[in-house]
């Protein structure tokens, strides 16, 4: 049914940890409920190979991005211009210019300017977060009105559609009937576990975000890792911007949008602390597929995307209760 | 001559692994300022925060006027008559005074809140403080340190407070204002209102107090003395001597005669320390002794590169450091355990094993990823090797005891092999029991030929551990001498000289650029 559930840390599960594998378990008996209801209101349309195939497409690129929020989350910051990099990276990448020069080079050039643009736009929010000393809450708000700006003015705020084959047909396969971003998604989501706790990059980050002081009188370069933190987030944005780009075929001003909003809560509800020092890969996973889930199933009822909205607000609320009442238990 | 007015008896408050107040006692009547006396984390802030209701105590009795009374919170306290003053003042910036003065208990009619009375009484208020030119509509924000403190006594007033608890109110004063402040403090005790004054600059205490209680380790060591008439040997001694209780090891090799690894020359930061040098070489250990606000974490942190030295050099092995750059004094081979262990030194949340490899990660990796069972078992042996107990690598480090967590710092810097240790007053908040485990390991660490830094305010500790001593007073090393030929009592004349000089109230306490 929800095949794609992965298996939490492994290795001894002692005190140090064992917190975060209560938590998964939370999400993953919240995600199997929602399925349950799924069933009991929808039955096959819910179950259909195409609809669960629907639902993991529709979490993939989202998916992507709260993976790259919870390293920056983790690190102790904060990233409010996502969408607006997300949109701006899909307008950058199919203007008629990238796409006459894919035309001649390959469909690679538009997957590199996304990425490119997203990585450009992260790293001007690392540098004013680090070495500006900007709080990372205001140096995103300010990115999120320019790049969302400037993504009017490149798209003259008309929708721009991708016409190059190349494209289409690399990003628009489905091997084993499964769209090529699905694959992405999963490959992202074990890219970033690995990242976040088999890497000294992730130790640091871990560092950063619970103790920066520490970290850095432990010899850490913490504004720099900063800086890192933040383009890699950007990154995430970009191939999110590729991934929507294949799936809807135009690159647009309005695309990502609110996606900040989603994100983070899909990170917090996954597990990962707000106040840095604590982040789980597995738990952003399972908060995406929860939300995308929730959607699907008020979707296949018929529920206005308004009573969506007010049940997104109720189960993050309820989700952070329950996160709190865990943690004080358990310290 | 009569009842007390508040009494505490046997006040004990802990906290995960430290005994922050361990039987304190102290006696205030009304009328007179008592001062309270105690190093850095003899206990002073918690002890505030009890007589404050922030904290509630674990142990032990509070009398009001002979009645037994317990702050279940703040509210409480303030309404029992005890207000205090908090050194970092807690005013709200962006409202005017009298607003600040009547926050919590505003004055209103049915909601909405009655302007003209609230001006005029804080008028009334800041008039009888002898401030009569802070206007009640000005914003807090304007406000000087000085004036700021002046309406936080004004709001104390408007409680109806009975006892002011002042917690080091001049350090964010310039004399002239410390002089409006006691005038102040004359007043109101004149009043009948008690003032429990915190600091340790002895001279006001000379001036203002009428008795003293010191604190040190948690407990009451001597109190109701004579403000005025004690002599200072006599309080210092009392806040920094210790009957030393864990035993200092001796050297059991001599000090091999090599050049010395650390040399620091002319170092200097504007206002806080100037013209520091002096070599450490290796398996030696020098002492930095002094009272709190000499200047001796500063220095250490400045050598370490946490803060930026804006004279002078430091050289490891013959190789100047980068300014500025811990990075660049952990790659030479320095390592510092901070004097804040939680708030500097530790990722509380973290497994210890973290904690202990967080130096060393690039030695535990393989191209960026972690070999975890090479770390985890690397970690554990430096865990043994200091006796960290539980040696769980597991554990949460919050869940350790302060000795135990200074023993993790200890273990990181030993994993990452340093040849430099910077100890910042090495065993705060560690319990007596621990504290002479502390001493053995870093005895044998510098046996075994690391360069060995030590600051501390106990200066028994610093005589009996180092090799060589420099004693800091106002930010300069006033003393250099082998630790055998010198006691507590010459350390002492050596900062009372200094302190003396400079209480001259004519010169400034603090050296400025200029002074190279």
């Amino acid at each position: 049914m929800t095949g794609s559930v992965q298996p939490t840390t492994a290795a001894p599960q002692k005190r140090a940890r064992s917190l975060g594998v209560a938590r998964n378990l939370g999400l993953v008996v919240a995600l199997v409920l929602l399925c349950v209801v799924g069933l009991v209101t929808a039955g096959d349309r819910f179950a259909s190979t195409n609809n669960i195939i629907t639902v993991l497409s529709l979490a993939s690129a989202i998916g992507v991005v709260a993976i790259g929020m919870t390293f920056v989350i983790t690190g102790g910051g904060i990233d409010l211009s996502v969408g607006a990099i997300v949109a701006l990276s899909s307008v950058w990448a199919s203007t008629t210019g990238t796409q006459a020069m894919a035309g001649d080079v390959g469909w690679i050039v538009i997957a590199t300017t996304a990425i490119g643009v997203g990585i450009a736009c992260g790293v001007i929010n690392g540098v004013l977060i680090a070495y500006g000393k900007i709080v990372p809450f205001i140096a995103t708000l300010a990115m999120l009105a320019s790049a969302r700006g400037l993504a009017e003015i490149l798209a003259d705020r008309k929708t721009q559609i991708i016409r190059d084959q190349g494209f289409r047909d690399a990003l628009g396969a489905r091997p084993f009937g499964v769209p090529v971003i699905v694959f992405v998604f999963a490959a992202v989501v074990v890219a970033g576990w690995f990242l976040l706790n088999r890497t000294t990059f992730g130790r640091r980050t871990f560092a950063v975000g619970g103790n920066t002081e520490a970290a850095r009188l432990a010899g850490i370069k913490v504004q720099r890792h900063t800086v890192y933190l933040y383009a890699l987030l950007g990154a995430t944005c970009g191939l999110a911007a590729v991934m929507l780009m294949s799936r809807t075929q135009t690159g647009s001003s309005t695309h990502g949008l609110m996606w900040e909003l989603d994100a983070i809560a899909a990170v917090v509800i996954g597990g990962t602390l707000l106040s840095g020092g604590r982040g789980t890969v597995v738990g952003t996973l399972l908060g995406v597929l929860i939300f995308t889930t929730l959607t699907n199933v008020f979707t296949l009822n018929n529920l206005s995307t308004s009573v969506q909205a007010v049940a997104k607000g109720v189960i993050i609320v309820a989700a952070v209760l329950l996160q709190q009442r865990l943690a004080n238990r358990n310290t | 001559m009569s009842e007390p007015l508040l009494q505490l008896t046997g006040i004990v408050k802990e906290f995960p692994g430290v005994r922050a107040l361990d039987g304190v006692d102290l006696t205030i009547r009304a009328g007179e300022v008592h001062c309270l006396l105690g190093q850095n984390g003899a206990g002073k802030s918690t002890l505030i925060k009890v007589l404050s209701g922030a904290h509630a105590v674990d142990e032990g009795k509070i009398r009001m006027d002979g009645e037994p009374v317990s702050f279940s919170d703040p509210q409480a306290a303030l309404d029992a008559g005890i207000a205090t003053i908090y050194q970092e003042l807690d005013l709200v910036d962006g409202l005017s005074v009298a607003d600040n003065i009547f926050l919590g208990h505003e004055k209103t009619r049915l909601g909405f809140a009655r302007m003209g009375d609230t001006r005029r009484e804080a008028r009334a208020l800041l008039t009888s403080l002898g401030h009569p030119e802070i206007r009640p509509a000005r914003e807090i924000g304007s406000l000087s340190a000085a004036g700021k403190q002046i309406v936080s006594m004004a709001r104390a007033l408007s409680r109806h407070a009975r006892v002011i608890v002042m917690d080091e109110p001049s350090a964010v004063l310039d004399p002239d204002e410390v002089d409006g402040l006691f005038r102040v403090i004359d007043d109101l005790r004149a009043s009948g209102k008690a003032i429990i004054y915190i600091s340790h600059r002895l001279e006001e205490i000379r001036r203002i107090g009428d008795r003293l209680t010191v604190l040190k380790d948690g407990r009451t060591v001597a109190a109701d003395l004579p403000a005025r008439e004690t002599p200072t040997t006599e309080l210092i001694t009392l806040m920094t001597g210790r009957e030393v209780s864990g035993d200092l090891p001796r050297r059991t090799q001599p000090i091999p005669d090599v050049p010395p690894l650390l040399v620091v020359e002319g170092l200097g930061r504007d206002g806080e320390f100037d013209d520091v040098s002096f070599a450490v070489r290796p398996g030696e250990i020098v002492g930095l002794a002094g009272l709190v606000g000499a200047g001796r974490s500063e220095i250490v942190e400045t050598v370490y590169g946490a803060r930026r030295a804006h004279r002078g050099s430091v050289t490891v092995d013959g190789r100047p450091l980068r300014r500025g750059s811990v990075h660049a004094a952990v790659a030479a081979g320095l390592g510092l355990c901070p004097e804040e262990r939680k708030s500097q030194g530790l990722v509380l949340d973290e497994a210890v094993y973290r904690n202990i490899s967080l130096a060393s990660l690039t030695r535990f990796s393989r191209l960026g990823a972690t070999r975890d069972a090479a770390e985890r078992g690397a970690a554990q042996e430096a865990a043994r090797s200091v006796d960290l107990r539980p040696d769980d690598p597991d554990r949460l480090t919050r869940t350790l005891s302060g000795g135990n967590q200074q023993k993790i710092v200890l273990a990181r810097w030993l994993l990452r092999r340093c040849r430099v240790l910077l100890l910042d007053e090495p065993t705060r908040g560690v319990d007596v029991g621990a504290r002479s485990e502390i001493y053995q390991l870093i005895r044998t660490l510098a046996d075994d030929g690391l360069a060995v830094v030590v600051v501390s305010s106990d200066i028994d500790e610093v005589l009996g551990l180092s090799d060589r001593v420099l004693v800091v007073a106002d930010g300069r090393v006033v003393d250099a001498a082998a630790a055998d030929s010198l006691d507590a009592h010459a350390v002492l004349d050596r900062i009372l000289a200094t302190h003396e000089a400079a209480d001259d109230p004519s010169t400034d306490h603090r050296p400025e650029g200029d002074a190279a």
